[in-house]
C-alpha cells in the first residue's frame, strides 16, 4: 500500500484549505521558476523517464506526447488544452483535483505549457461541475494576482496564461479533436486525424490535449525526481493514481495508490469490500463504463494497470471501478449503458449514429429476454461493424461493454430469453378442446 | 438531443443583455484571441441562461435570445442555434425554478437512482421525464453521468450538486426547497467530498505529508552534495602527472 509520504493529493478529501496559502503549505509552486531554468527538454526527459502515462484513458506516454510540438512555431501561439471534461461514468478523479487542487492543475499548466512551448492553456472543464469551475477560476486568479501567471510567470521571463472554459453537457467533448471543435464554438463533433493537434490543433495552431491529472501531477514529479515516482507499479505502469470505486462496495471513495495495486486489495481495503462479501461479487467494470467488464474469478488476480487489464481483454481505461454484486441485473446494467452511448453519439458517422440506437434497442429486448437466442450473436457481430468504423473512439466504447457481457455472461442471456419463452406459455390461455363433428 | 423545434409558445418578442450581464460578457470576452469570439459562445449562452432565470425565474434560452448571441459574437444565427440544441444544458424551451436532473447511468441505477427518480415524481407531482411541476416550481429531466460517481445516487439541482440521496431524504430535499429554504449543497449524509464513510483509509498521517519543508530539506542535501563535490573537484588529489599524448 502506498505510504502517505508519498502521496501526490493531500487534500483530496477537502481536508485543507485549497486556496493560494493553503497549496503553498502542502508544496506547490515551490520553486517553481528554479523548475522552468531547468528547460524544456529537461522537463520533457524528466516526465518521459518518470514514466508517466496519460490518466485520460488511452494511457498514451505523456512525456512523449509533450515533445510532439513543434519547436519552431515562428511567431503563431501554441497551446496546452487541459481536458477536464469527465464524463465517463464511474468516473469523478478529475472533480477531486479540480475542486480541492485547483494550484496543482494550474501550477501543472504552466510547467506543461512551458514543456512544450505552449503560449496559453484552455482548461476545458464540464458545465456541470459548476462549484468546481468556480474553485479553478478562483485559483486562476489568485495565481495572476500573485504573479506566478502572466507577462513573467513566477518571475521566470516566461509569458503563460491559464484560461478556464466550461462546457454544456456532452460527454464527446472529452474526445480531443471533439473539445478543440467545442473550444472554437462549434458543436462537438470530432475531426479526423491527421492532421493532429500537435500540427494543427486549435485556430488551426499547435495543440495537445492532456488530461487534468497528467497535468496535476507534472509539478510534483518534477520536484521529487523521475525516480520516485518510477519506483511505483510495475515497469512501464509506474505511478501513483487516482482510483475511483463505485457501485456495490461497502464503502466508496477515491483515493490515491500506486499503479498495479491488486483490484481485490483496492475494494477491500479502501472501499469496504464487496457488499455482502467478496463471495457476493457478480463482476467488475474496472476503467469506466467504455471498458469491458471482468468476472470474479479475473477480479482476484486482476493488477489495476494498463497491462494487467489488457490480459483480461479489459482495460485500467480512467481507473473508475465500478462493483457488481450477485443482486445485479447484469443485462440491465450494460443495457443502460447502450442507452448512455446512443445519447452521446455525435451523430457524425454512421456506424455509431445508428448503431448506439440498435443496439441499446436489441439491448432493451435482452433486457425482457424478448428475443431468440441467434440475436445474442447478431448483436456481437454489429458491435464488431461499430468497433473501428467510426472518426473518434465512442464507436468501439459502445461495443466493449457489450462484447464484454457476452463473452461472460451468455448463459444469463440465454436463461433470460428461454425464461421469457417459458413465461409467454404459462400465459397463453389453454387450447379449447377440439370437438369432433358428427 | 431531440428537441429540436425551438419552443415557440412562451417565445419572447425581444432580449437584451442587462447591465449585469454585459459585465460578465466583457471579462469572458477577454479569454479568447482577438477574432476568435466565437468561441465564447457556450460562456454567453450561459449568461443568457442565468439572466432569464434572474429576471424570469426561468432558466432558459428562448430563440430571440440566440439571435442577439449570434449578433454579439459576429456569427451566423444558425450557428448558434446548432450549439444551443447540440448540448444539453441549454434549454430551449421554459423550465421550472429548480431544475431537477436526476443521474440514472449505471454507477447511480446500482446504488438506487430508480428510488430517487420516484422520490422525485412522489415530491412533485411530476409523471414523467421532461415534464415541469403544476405549480412550476420544479422541472424533472433525467441526464446522463454527472461524474459524481463515488456519491451515488446524486443528483443536480440547478449548479449544485445533491449526493448520496435515498427515497426518503431526496423528498426531504425537495420539500426543503418548496419552503424556500437552500439545503447545504454536497453529500447528504454528511461526508466530506468522496471519502469513505466512517473516515479514510488514506491521509491519515498528518505528520508525514509532503509538505514544503521536504523540499527545503532536499534542496539543502543537493547543494551540500554539490558543494561537497566542487571542494572535491578545487582540491584534488595530487594526481600522477597525465601520460604523455593526452
Amino acid at each position: 500500500m502506498l505510504k502517505d509520504h508519498d502521496r501526490i493529493f493531500t487534500n483530496l478529501y477537502g481536508q485543507h484549505d485549497w486556496h493560494l496559502d493553503g497549496a503553498r503549505a502542502q508544496g506547490d509552486w515551490d520553486g517553481t521558476a528554479d523548475l522552468l531554468a531547468r528547460g524544456r527538454d529537461a522537463i520533457v526527459n524528466e516526465i518521459k523517464a518518470s514514466g508517466l502515462r496519460g490518466r485520460g484513458g488511452a494511457g498514451f506516454p505523456a512525456g512523449l506526447k509533450w515533445s510532439f510540438m513543434p519547436k519552431d512555431r515562428g511567431n503563431k501561439p501554441a497551446y496546452l488544452l487541459v481536458n477536464c471534461d469527465e464524463s465517463e461514468p464511474g468516473t469523478c478523479k478529475d472533480r477531486e483535483i479540480l475542486r480541492f487542487h485547483p494550484h496543482k492543475l494550474v501550477e501543472g499548466c504552466l510547467v506543461a505549457g512551458f514543456a512544450m512551448g505552449a503560449t496559453a492553456a484552455y482548461c476545458y472543464i464540464r458545465g456541470e461541475y459548476y462549484n468546481e469551475y468556480v474553485h479553478l477560476q478562483t485559483a486562476v486568479e489568485e495565481a495572476y494576482t500573485a504573479g506566478l501567471l502572466g507577462p513573467d510567470a513566477c518571475g521566470s521571463g516566461y509569458a503563460f496564461d491559464v484560461f478556464v472554459h466550461r462546457g454544456a453537457g456532452a460527454y464527446i467533448c472529452g474526445e480531443e479533436t471533439a473539445l478543440i471543435e467545442s473550444l472554437e464554438g462549434k458543436k462537438g463533433m470530432p475531426r479526423s486525424k491527421p492532421p493532429f493537434p500537435a500540427a494543427m490543433g486549435l485556430y488551426g495552431c499547435p495543440s495537445t490535449v492532456t488530461n487534468c491529472e497528467t497535468v496535476a501531477v507534472a509539478p510534483t514529479i518534477m520536484r521529487r525526481g523521475a525516480k520516485w515516482f518510477a519506483g511505483f507499479g510495475r515497469d512501464k505502469n509506474q505511478g501513483t493514481k487516482l482510483f475511483c470505486i463505485s457501485g456495490h462496495v461497502n464503502r466508496p471513495c477515491t483515493v490515491e495508490e500506486s499503479m498495479s495495486v491488486p483490484l481485490r486489495e483496492l475494494i477491500e481495503v479502501h472501499a469496504g469490500g464487496v457488499r455482502g462479501g467478496w463471495d457476493n461479487l457478480l463482476a467488475v467494470i474496472p476503467g469506466g463504463v467504455s471498458v469491458p467488464m471482468i468476472t470474479k474469478e479475473m477480479a482476484e488476480t486482476a493488477l489495476m494497470d494498463f497491462d494487467s487489464l489488457r490480459e483480461f481483454r479489459s482495460g485500467l481505461g480512467t481507473g473508475a471501478v465500478i462493483v457488481m454484486d450477485k443482486s445485479t441485473d447484469v443485462i440491465k446494467a450494460i443495457a443502460r449503458i447502450s442507452a448512455f452511448y446512443k445519447h452521446e453519439s455525435c451523430g457524425q458517422c454512421t456506424p455509431c449514429r445508428e448503431g448506439t440506437g440498435w443496439m441499446m434497442r436489441i439491448m432493451n429486448r435482452m433486457v425482457e429476454g424478448r428475443a431468440e437466442v441467434e440475436e445474442i450473436d447478431m448483436l456481437d457481430q454489429m458491435s464488431r461493424q461499430i468497433e473501428g468504423h467510426t472518426i473518434c473512439a465512442l464507436g468501439d466504447a459502445a461495443a466493449w461493454p457489450i462484447q464484454g457481457l457476452i463473452r461472460h455472461f451468455r448463459p444469463v442471456l440465454e436463461e433470460r430469453i428461454a425464461q421469457y419463452k417459458r413465461d409467454l406459455l404459462a400465459k397463453r390461455p389453454p387450447m379449447p378442446m377440439p370437438i369432433a363433428a358428427e | 438531443m431531440s428537441e429540436t423545434s425551438i419552443a415557440a409558445a412562451a417565445e419572447p418578442t425581444s432580449f437584451a443583455f442587462d447591465p449585469l450581464s454585459d459585465e460578465q460578457i466583457a471579462i469572458i470576452l477577454k479569454r479568447y484571441p482577438p477574432g476568435r469570439q466565437a468561441s465564447a459562445v457556450i460562456p454567453v449562452l450561459y449568461v443568457v441562461q442565468k439572466q432569464m432565470g434572474r429576471l424570469t425565474g426561468s432558466a432558459w434560452v428562448p430563440r430571440v435570445a440566440m439571435d442577439a448571441v449570434a449578433a454579439l459574437l459576429e456569427m451566423p444565427p444558425i450557428r448558434v442555434y446548432e450549439v444551443a440544441t447540440f448540448y444539453l444544458m441549454f434549454n430551449t424551451k421554459p423550465i421550472g425554478r429548480f431544475h431537477l436532473q436526476v443521474c440514472t447511468t449505471t454507477p447511480c441505477w446500482l446504488r438506487g437512482s430508480d428510488d430517487v427518480v420516484a422520490a422525485c415524481k412522489r415530491a412533485t407531482g411530476i409523471q414523467h421525464m421532461g415534464e415541469t411541476s403544476v405549480d412550476g416550481l420544479f422541472t424533472m429531466t433525467e441526464v446522463e453521468c454527472l461524474g459524481a460517481c463515488v456519491n451515488a445516487p446524486m443528483m443536480q439541482i440547478n449548479d449544485d450538486y445533491y449526493e448520496d440521496l435515498d427515497g426518503p431524504r431526496t423528498e426531504a430535499l425537495l420539500a426543503a426547497f418548496r419552503r424556500g429554504e437552500t439545503p447545504p449543497i454536497g453529500s447528504t449524509i454528511g461526508r466530506e467530498g468522496s471519502m469513505s464513510v466512517g473516515g479514510p483509509t488514506t491521509l491519515t498521517d498528518e505528520a508525514a505529508l509532503w509538505n514544503p519543508e521536504h523540499y527545503a530539506a532536499e534542496r539543502r542535501a543537493r547543494a551540500e552534495a554539490e558543494a561537497a563535490a566542487a571542494a572535491a573537484a578545487a582540491a584534488p588529489p595530487p594526481a600522477a602527472p597525465p601520460p604523455a599524448g593526452e
